[in-house]
């Protein structure tokens, strides 16, 4: 059972970060590479997760809030960035 | 080549246990498992929607509400396997962050595509932020 949910897993999971990375580079503006890349790092999270699970440990425990929290953090300023607000 | 167990009378001497017996840890592994596939299917279907779908706005529907639903199947599905009380707090942590964090980042994008004008008015129903 472990290597066949592997096997899905890995394979659903990196076609979601394939998907996300062709969107990450055809834009065609900056907001739209914001999207794609927080969905890449949500992908990372559930990949982190699902490798926790299958294989049963927890040392990746706190890689997973810290990516929680990293995403957030990036998203907002690079959204500060790329549309300044009105004074 | 004895029959399944349950289904014959029982030889005397062949051994009562069922190797696949619905036991609560086969339970929440199979539980596990199902969530965490559910959760991969939720992610691809962010992603196919962030790859197909129009406008900066319907993008980060896609991103936001299937994405963070798949994130947290899959930390559900994280939780059914490991099942101690200090990994589900830490887990939960997660969860709750994700929660929190993803309308306002949503928001926060959806105003700056908004002010940068990247956003296709065919789309819209009704525009609240229009000026009268």
């Amino acid at each position: 059972m472990n290597h066949l949910l592997t096997v899905v897993i890995a394979g659903l999971l990196s076609l979601t970060a394939l998907l996300a990375l062709v969107r990450l580079y055809r834009g065609p503006a900056l907001v739209d590479r914001v999207v794609a890349a927080d969905m890449l790092l949500a992908t990372m999270i559930g990949a982190v997760g699902a490798e926790a699970a299958i294989n049963r440990h927890a040392t990746t425990l706190p890689v997973l809030v810290v990516l929680a929290l990293l995403g957030f953090v990036g998203a907002v300023s690079l959204v500060r960035f790329a549309a300044p607000e009105k004074r | 080549m004895t029959p399944p167990a349950g289904t014959g009378p029982l030889a005397p001497g062949q051994p009562v246990a069922v190797d696949w017996a619905l036991s609560p840890i086969a339970v929440a592994d199979w539980l596990g498992a199902v969530s965490l596939v559910a959760g991969a299917l939720l992610s691809l279907a962010a992603a196919i929607g962030v790859l197909r779908f129009p406008d900066t706005l319907s993008r980060m529907h896609a991103a936001t509400k299937p994405q963070v639903l798949g994130v947290l199947l899959l930390l559900l599905g994280l939780s059914l396997r490991l099942r101690t009380l200090s990994d589900l707090g830490m887990i939960a942590l997660v969860g709750i962050f994700q929660l929190a964090t993803a309308p306002v980042a949503a928001q926060m994008v959806g105003r700056a595509a908004y002010r940068s004008g990247r956003v296709d008015r065919r789309l819209l129903d009704v525009d609240e932020l229009a000026e009268p």
